[in-house]
């Protein structure tokens, strides 16, 4: 996996992806680590899995309202963005972080880009998996792009 | 009028960094086409027909003297020396360099102005109403508002990238100047019957491709609650617009397709949680707010001066351009001056960097150095004293500012269109060059009466051809120019949208199509009837058979 930007450091990212539709789930699962599970595979294979171990990502189409039952115990949740102008996620994050108070890692991934860092961290994501051609060193000054705090995102 | 603070000027400062980074990273070839247009997009920067086009905000287009100058400055050092001013209340540059912008930028800063939301898909540049807090029949001044929805909106990270640009309007009530049915959300001055202040918000109004007046989403929403429901508004939209397709993009789409029951329901779902929130205003925001716009300095003038009662009689040009280009002011002794960007031959909202300068130069004189931009493409000095009446029109005359014909056939709004919009189907300049000179008689204008006249280069209706009381479209036949004509659009709480009078014709066409309109008209009015008034009277009917002889 790429390296991933997590609270403004540069670490390896210690879990594994799952892409919606992967074939042979359930035998992947069982090799045991940790996974970023699609919303619907992740409803599926949630009770059978340690907790801690398995994150969940939601597509911009995804409602977050399905995970709220379960989301004191989600260690990560990952928002994929199709393409960088595809608002919806920061919307997805704000609710999560404002309206339903969740306090785990919440990963943008996808399209991201150095220029959309900033505004994505005043959404409430704190961990970023950019886009393979960027570069991660680089894209750490994008935090300091503003020094001022957004009116909105409180 | 708003001073920035410290938040305000590093925000534009922090800005103007980021974007000289941007523009080097694309410039030597870090950053691509793709991800570089909606980064400059969002600074302004347009690619027209032929250059890069600057399009700086005019926050509910309210300018202080010395920011005019600057966009004199900018318009001579970095343009052709003139700047193009829009019924978005913003001023665009066409001919600006690429690689300047960020100088630009950087100058603007300077004045606590910048180019962030005038394009884009984000919250646009907030308007209304142009004489705002003068305005002697306005419920309470709309700006304070204004600037706390500026505050919010501005690089708003969670809206910057919406399924479509948004646009946000809110006038002080009474009388609607803003448009405020023809925007995304539109927000009205209301005060409840038990004194509480509030606002009536309108929600998916717009022009373009599919037109719609917007529709009432709550009669009363408390003052406090503004940011509250606006984030609400744009969450669902944000979450659930189309983005499949972007003529079907703008909310007032989703608000048809979730029918106007539905995009409340899920607007007040989204409120309920945040209501009485963090971002609940307080009594103290708006009192902060409000000081920045109160003015208590109008030195006490006498309603009725003999200078001024002299002029009147003295000079018809003068009486006409009162008549005409002042308005009722809510201070007595004072009044509201029109000036006109709509002298025939000039480009309908062009002005020179001289007439720029000399309109800072008038405010400073005349009108404690504020100036107002309004939508339908003209100055406003908001401040000025009846007694230097005289003298502000001689002033405006020397520039070339003081037309009488505000509200008249030839005070038309106009879009930039084929010569400069890479978008458009057809030019638009020359045909309103073509009707100011048709109908440059100000005895047969006068005698007309009130009537505007809308024209845009295509669908997208950057002229709100849609509401013009005449409305002109260009349209795009076998590669030809060809123009639409619609009567009957109206702006206000009457607000409709104009109906098409028949098939199309060649801008020649378009000043002896007008004159039948206006022949039909005159035969049919009623005393003191105007034109819009005797259309919904008398229906289309007339109009069309008189312009296409019974054969259309
Ligand atoms: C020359 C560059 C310009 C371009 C490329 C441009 C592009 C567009 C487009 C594509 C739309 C339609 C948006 C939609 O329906 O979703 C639009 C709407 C609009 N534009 Fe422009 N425009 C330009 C200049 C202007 C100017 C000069 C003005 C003011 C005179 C203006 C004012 C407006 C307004 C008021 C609308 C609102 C119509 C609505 O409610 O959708 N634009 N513009
Ligand atoms: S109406 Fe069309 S031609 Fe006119 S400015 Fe807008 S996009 Fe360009």
């Amino acid at each position: 996996m790429n390296t991933l930007i997590r609270n403004g450091e540069i670490v390896d990212d210690g879990w594994q992806w799952i892409d919606a539709g992967e074939a042979d789930l359930s035998v992947r699962l069982a090799a045991g680590g940790r996974f970023v599970l699609p919303l619907a595979a992740w409803l599926v294979h949630r009770a059978s899995l340690d907790p801690a171990c398995a994150g969940v990502w939601l597509g911009p189409d995804d409602e977050p309202e399905s995970v709220l039952p379960w989301l004191a115990d989600i260690p990560l949740i990952a928002i994929r963005f199709p393409v960088f102008t595809d608002g919806r996620g920061y919307s997805l994050a704000r609710l999560l972080r404002t309206r339903h108070g969740y306090t785990g890692e919440l990963r943008a991934v996808g399209d991201v880009l150095r220029d959309q860092l900033y505004f994505l961290q005043g959404c409430g994501f704190d961990a970023f998996q950019l886009r393979a051609d960027q570069c991660p060193e680089e894209a750490l000054a994008a935090f300091q792009d503003y020094s001022w705090a957004p009116l909105s995102g409180r | 009028m708003y001073l920035y603070n410290q938040t305000d000027q590093r925000l534009v400062d922090d800005r103007v960094v980021q974007f000289r980074d941007q523009m080097t990273r694309f410039l030597d070839g870090r950053l691509d086409e793709d991800s570089f247009r909606p980064l400059r997009l969002q600074n302004g920067l347009y690619v027209q027909r032929h250059a890069p086009m600057l399009r700086v905000a005019i926050p509910y287009g309210t300018l202080a003297s010395h920011q005019l100058r600057k966009l004199a400055d900018i318009a001579r050092r970095h343009d052709r020396g003139y700047g193009h001013f829009t019924t978005r209340s913003n001023i665009q540059y066409n001919w600006v360099r690429l690689e300047e912008a960020p100088d630009i930028l950087a100058e603007l800063a300077t004045v606590q102005m910048h180019a962030i939301q005038t394009s884009g898909n984000c919250i646009r540049n907030i308007t209304t109403d142009q004489f705002a807090g003068v305005a002697a029949d306005e419920l309470f001044d709309p700006r304070p508002y204004c600037e706390i929805v500026r505050q919010w909106s501005t690089l708003a990270p969670e809206f910057l990238f919406l399924p479509r640009k948004f646009k946000i309007a809110i006038s002080g009530g009474a009388e609607d100047r803003a448009a405020v049915r023809f925007h995304d959300i539109g927000a009205s001055a209301r005060v409840a019957a038990d004194g509480r202040i509030g606002f009536e918000i309108f929600v998916g109004g717009g022009l373009g491709r599919t037109p719609m007046v917007g529709k009432t989403l709550k009669g009363f929403l408390p003052r406090e609650e503004l940011l509250n429901y606006f984030e609400a508004i744009l969450r669902v939209y944000n979450r659930y617009g189309r983005r499949d397709n972007k003529y079907k993009a703008r909310i007032k789409i989703l608000v048809k397709d979730l029918g106007l029951e539905g995009f409340a329901k899920e607007v007040e779902d989204e409120w309920a949680w945040s209501r009485g929130g963090p971002a609940t205003l307080t009594e103290q925001s708006f009192v902060d707010m409000e000081a920045f716009f109160a003015r208590a300095d109008y030195a006490p003038a006498a309603a009725d001066d003999p200078g001024y009662r002299q002029a009147l009689q003295g000079s018809r040009a003068f009486a006409r351009w009162v008549e005409r280009n002042v308005a009722p002011h809510r201070a007595d002794g004072y009044a509201i001056v029109t000036l006109s960007l709509k002298k025939t031959g000039a480009p309908p909202g062009d002005a020179t960097a001289e007439q720029m300068d000399g309109v800072a130069d008038l405010a400073e004189r005349f009108s404690a150095g504020e100036i107002r931009v309004s939508h339908e493409q003209n100055l406003v000095l908001p401040h000025v004293a009846r007694k230097d009446l005289p003298a502000l029109w001689e002033g405006a005359r020397a520039l070339g500012l003081a037309t009488p014909n505000i509200g008249l056939l030839t005070d038309l709004v106009c879009c930039p269109g084929g010569d400069f919009c890479s978008l458009a189907n057809a030019r638009s300049i020359p045909v309103a060059a073509a009707i100011q000179q048709r109908f440059d008689n100000l005895d047969y204008q006068f005698d007309l009466g009130p009537l505007e006249l809308n024209m845009s280069g295509c669908v997208n209706a950057c002229g709100h051809h849609h509401i013009g009381h005449i409305g002109i479209l260009g349209v795009d036949k076998n590669n030809e120019e060809w123009y639409q004509v619609t009567i009957g659009g109206r702006e206000g709480a009457a607000a409709a949208l104009g109906k098409v009078i028949g098939p199309s014709f060649a801008a020649g066409q378009i000043p002896g199509v007008i004159e039948r309109l206006l022949e039909v008209y005159l035969a049919a009015r009623h005393e003191g009837e105007i034109f819009i008034d005797a259309v919904e009277r008398i229906g289309l009917e007339p109009f069309k058979a008189r312009v296409y002889g019974g054969a259309a």
